[in-house]
């Protein structure tokens, strides 16, 4: 163990922690928000957000833009990002009420049970990526560098940049837009009263199958919105990019508490910190098998998450 | 377990469709086996053809094939076929793909497993099968420390490699503070342990990370090596995760050399990076530069495949050329065919080939270059050096 390694580095290991864990917070509220209102584990969600890291890359190339091209201006490279974001979030979106419409709708209607949608959830995310990798033949695929990073704060040996401020800022205003919207707007009190009782909310005159569209909907904007700023700070996209931040998005959607939003926010900062720390005290090697370890030591003392599950409860 | 079950419907589906193509060559098989004693025969390519490092095998298969297409054009017919094995590089993959191939009797020799991961997973299939390999790739030293009678390489092996990627890093690159990572892989670690060896106390630093396509964000990593102040990195592994790490290493401000081995020889490195990140890498080989290779090579290679010939295009050739000689001298079982690689002496386009008991290319054979990323994307030859 490499304690002075993990004291001399803890600034640094915490920044990029937190940018990466911002990342997986965005990409972790679409698990938290179906499951808050279906009690089903979402597994296409992955997917949700493969799908908008090519769509990203997809409208850039569009541009003459690949991983090789010079940075573009200033006014450029914000008129870019809107627009990659504009696409990955639409790719994103349709694929998850896609995957809604197509993998789950038919099951509900028929009353199948739990693990019917649990093999379809998984059976969608194997179906899409596996796609993916036959049409890209399981080859990277390269992004644009529109980001040059670039120091912004500088304390002792840790190095704040741009794009690391980038991706935190935008997941804190993305999370606290949703939170809003669900806690404030008409559309989030139906979410929240289906969350709660699905049979009062029905009789209460809420159209179920609609709210959980939305649900599915917000689900994918946000992870369109991680899509780009992953696109942004990896550089590649692969056909099972998703998978894999999908795991650690997944556990920081239980860790913070599943069905709670605020929760995936601090599971997925959580998360994305103390992956850094193992890593720099263990080693790169036990980067995951520290972070899983800590996750069960505490569900085993808040079975329930951090901040619990609240999607459904009155105050949220 | 996603990708483990996808492969194995993919597998399922591979076997169906060889299945298939085996029984029809089978028939037409048997008919030039009246024209010419010697037809009628298989040589196999196992390796990857797909995955993440997939390059480094369609480079391999390439080469392969196509000794096999001119040996048939000089016959004048399909005397002897080609038959691909996808591994998919993958350890995993490898015993089940290989079980299928152990299975087609008409096979006589095997070109690859180019990984030495996957050569661990499948070669005691084709140990037990008896059917004689040559890896034109695989350099892992202790692949020649199993008894197995069938193992030949092609190669110079890490304990080669190894030296020369330190002596370069101390001699060319003169580099006093060195950073040194690998992938958990057969290759990639056994290859920086020997670097290791090799630099000694100017190694400051250490890390592994995830294998291929099990991480892409290194900042952990790459924090380590800014803050050990290295000023030039090995990585033992595959271009694409060199070229994440290098693509986050330059974006972290890290100015120094990333260095490596054969298995990120590939333009897929630069894909990776971004071609202003990658220039100046350098890798090393146990190969020639390609354009090196003798003969008309480089302008068939470039004719039949419509790309330039990559690393151990030319080695996966004359491995093919030299299980084709062995069926001209009428080695036409896998006993036979495995004795004559035992004792042949055969002088390919890109190096002359003899192996030692052990499987071992003959240590006076050996060859080690470097090359470096320029801003064509590839890997040009920089220079020859010195393994011990």
């Amino acid at each position: 163990m490499n304690f002075s390694g993990l004291i001399h580095n803890f600034g640094p290991l915490t920044v990029t922690g937190l940018a990466q864990g911002a990342i997986i917070a965005l990409f972790a509220l679409g698990y938290t928000l179906v499951y808050g209102v279906l009690r089903l584990i979402n597994f296409a969600h992955s997917e949700v957000f493969l799908l908008g890291t090519y769509a990203s890359i997809i409208v850039w190339g569009f541009f003459g833009l690949d991983q090789n091209s010079p940075t573009p201006g200033m006014f450029a490279v914000i008129g870019l990002i809107i627009l990659g974001m504009v696409a990955a979030v639409v790719a994103s979106g349709v694929t998850a009420i896609g995957v809604e419409l197509i993998a789950y709708r038919p099951l509900r209607r028929r009353n199948a049970p739990k693990l019917a949608f649990l093999i379809t959830a998984i059976g969608a995310s194997l179906a899409i990526s596996e796609t993916v990798g036959v049409i890209t033949g399981r080859n990277i695929r390269g992004v644009p560098r529109l980001i040059r990073q670039t120091d912004v704060v500088v304390i002792g040996n840790t190095h704040i940049t741009n794009l690391q401020i980038l991706i935190v800022v935008l997941a804190l205003v993305m999370m606290f837009l949703l939170d809003r919207f669900i806690n404030r707007s008409r559309l989030g009190r139906g979410i929240r009263a289906v969350a709660q009782n699905p049979d009062s909310a029905a009789l209460m005159g809420v159209n179920q199958g609609r709210v959980i569209s939305l649900v599915f909907l917000l689900g994918g904007l946000m992870a369109g919105i991680a899509a780009v700023m992953y696109n942004l700070k990896i550089g590649v996209t692969r056909f099972d990019a998703g998978f894999l931040l999908g795991i650690e998005a997944f556990t920081a959607a239980v860790l913070g508490g599943i069905g709670n939003l605020r929760g995936a926010l601090l599971g997925g900062l959580l998360l994305g910190v103390l992956q850094n720390y193992g890593a720099g005290l263990f080693g790169t090697e036990w980067l995951h098998a520290v972070s899983f370890v800590l996750l069960v030591v505490i569900l085993l003392f808040r079975p329930t998450g951090l901040l619990g599950e609240s999607l459904g409860r009155a105050r949220a | 377990m996603r990708q483990v079950l996808a492969r194995a419907i993919g597998g399922v589906a591979l076997v169906g469709l060889l299945a298939g193509t085996a029984a029809c060559n089978s028939d037409s098989g048997s008919g030039g086996d009246s024209a010419d004693g010697n037809c009628g025969f298989k040589i196999a390519y196992f390796g990857a053809l797909t995955g993440p490092a997939a390059n480094l095998g369609v480079n391999i298969e390439q080469g392969y094939e196509l000794a096999i297409k001119q040996y048939n054009d000089k016959k004048g017919s399909d005397c002897i076929q080609v038959a691909k094995f996808d591994s998919q590089g993958d350890p995993g993959v490898a015993p089940g793909v290989a079980r299928n191939l152990v299975s087609d009797t008409k096979i006589l020799g095997i070109v690859g497993p180019p990984f030495s991961g996957e050569s661990e997973a499948a070669d005691p299939i084709f140990e037990e099968a008896g059917i004689p390999t040559v890896t034109p790739a695989a350099t892992r030293v202790s692949l020649s420390a199993n008894n197995w009678k069938t193992f030949h390489r092609a190669v110079a092996n890490d304990d080669a490699q190894g030296p020369a990627a330190g002596n370069y890093i101390k001699d060319v690159l003169k580099a006093e503070k060195v950073f040194v990572a690998d992938d958990q892989s057969a290759y990639g670690a056994g290859l920086a342990d020997v670097v290791k060896q090799t630099l000694g106390s100017s190694v400051v630093g250490t890390d592994k990370t995830e294998g291929d396509g099990k991480q892409t964000d290194f900042s952990a990593t790459v924090q380590k090596v800014i803050a050990s102040g290295a000023t030039a990195m090995f990585y033992g592994g595959y271009y694409q995760n060199g070229g994440l790490i290098r693509k986050q290493l330059t974006s972290a401000g890290w100015k120094g050399t990333l260095v490596g081995g054969d298995g990120m020889k590939d333009p897929g490195f630069t894909k990776a990076a971004g071609n202003s990140a990658a220039i100046g890498t350098v890798v090393t080989c146990p190969c020639s530069p390609p354009e090196k290779a003798g003969g008309s090579f480089v302008k068939d290679y470039q004719a039949e495949w419509n790309t330039a010939a990559g690393t151990y295009s030319d080695v996966a050739f004359d491995a093919a050329n030299i299980f084709l000689q062995g069926i001209d001298q009428g080695n036409t079982t896998i006993e036979k065919m495995n004795d004559y690689l035992g004792s042949v002496n055969y002088q390919g386009i890109a190096n002359t080939y003899k192996f030692t008991a052990t499987g071992e290319l003959d240590p006076s054979l050996i060859k080690v270059w470097a090359f470096k990323f320029d801003d064509s994307g590839d890997a040009v030859a920089d220079q020859e050096i010195k393994t011990s």
